[in-house]
């Protein structure tokens, strides 16, 4: 992880060619950052650019939404939250719909995630139906696997494992709340203070 | 070195047999209350039930296996990779159907009924009857309605024991329906 200022044309360079290399950094105002995958550069000279994760939506296969956090949102969505879980698996189910008719060749994995100007959505989904969905800023690269490490070793060891959890109702685990929250937050992604 | 290795499978050991004894102090409890062996059929399978619907997610977590695209497929990843994993069996896969709907697996041993022979006076006791619920369940929540039966028990008297899978119909997941 590297900090250039930009008064330093020849490590400019140098950064420059070995910019694929670097995840995330973290800069003063007025010099590079930079972002693998992408392999953008950018300058800034207001606000440093964060990469962290909006949301997460868990609905399972009925469209009951079991389980929904929130670390970073800034704009609600104007309508109940009800109406926004419905609104979101009925968008899921027609998209997955949608892309397995309209897929010009076999599908493999089918719906994986969408992106806007502001934010990315990530999609998971099990064999069984149960839909991770999660909302990340445009800096987070593919996060299936992610997704599939909350399902694995967060749904499975504390809400089906547990006897007491009914499945296909809101999720009433305390554990697995704050094991979520502890899991997100130290994802190498995320951080606290949004763009 | 080999001391260690007769710890690993000592330990092995004693798990399956604390499991075979914990099914078994199972059943007889459930013959005490239900004193009727159909019911008793009916309960272990309703108790398979309820595992096999939380033992998918767990199977899907643990195996990095996908959807199956077919039957068949769905065969082999129960016998090979599901069987394994909870019961470390590993059952054949035969007698398909010409329409390919039906098979059957053959269980040269079951870790269930070790040391266990059936009384007389229950003799119309499914020992196994978890079994069929738990693989009814697991793949009911992977969209797919299946008929599970034993068609051969060794506790009958049978050389081996042979599970009937059928497949029935795939269930087709409903958009749920709105309030308004």
């Amino acid at each position: 992880m590297a900090c250039v200022s930009a008064a330093e044309p020849e490590r400019q360079q140098k950064i420059r060619s070995w910019m694929g290399h670097f995840r995330l950094v973290k800069c003063s105002p007025g010099s590079f950052d930079a972002c693998s995958g992408s392999c953008r550069v950018s300058l800034r000279t207001d606000a440093v650019r964060k990469m962290t994760v909006h949301n997460l939506y868990i609905f399972d296969r009925n469209g009951s939404c079991l389980h929904y956090s929130e670390w970073n949102r800034k704009k609600q969505a104007g309508i109940s939250k009800e109406e926004e879980f419905k609104l979101m698996y009925g968008m899921l189910f027609s998209i997955r719909s949608f892309i397995s008719k309209m897929s010009p060749l076999d599908m493999k994995d089918g719906f994986l995630a969408f992106q806007t100007s502001r934010y990315k959505l990530h999609y998971y989904e099990t064999p069984t139906g149960i839909k991770l969905v999660m909302n990340t800023d445009l800096g987070v690269p593919n996060c299936r696997d992610t997704l599939q490490q909350i399902y694995s070793t967060l749904y499975v060891e504390y809400i089906v494992k547990n006897p007491l959890c009914v499945l296909g109702e809101s999720l009433q685990s305390d554990l697995f709340s704050s094991k979520l929250d502890s899991f997100i937050r130290a994802l190498p992604f995320f951080s606290v203070r949004a763009a | 070195m080999s001391r260690q290795s007769n710890r690993a499978t000592d330990s092995k050991k004693m798990n399956s047999e604390l499991f075979t004894l914990t099914y078994g102090a199972l059943v007889t409890q459930l013959c005490k209350d239900y004193e009727n062996d159909e019911e008793v059929n009916k309960q272990l399978d309703k108790m398979g039930y309820n595992i096999g619907v939380r033992l998918i997610e767990d199977f899907l977590a643990r195996s990095s296996v996908g959807r199956c695209h077919d039957f068949r497929e769905t065969a082999d990843v129960i016998a090979k990779v599901a069987f394994k994993m909870y019961l470390g069996i590993t059952p054949s896969v035969t007698n398909w159907s010409p329409a390919g709907d039906e098979f059957s697996l053959i269980l040269e041993s079951n870790p269930l009924v070790d040391f266990v022979e059936l009384p007389d006076n229950h003799s119309n006791l499914v020992y196994s009857s978890l079994l069929c619920g738990v693989l009814r369940g697991a793949l009911e929540m992977v969209q797919m309605a299946v008929d599970v039966r034993f068609a051969q028990d060794t506790l009958r008297g049978d050389n081996v024991t042979e599970i009937r899978m059928k497949f029935i119909k795939r269930i087709e997941e409903n958009l749920p329906v709105g309030d308004e």
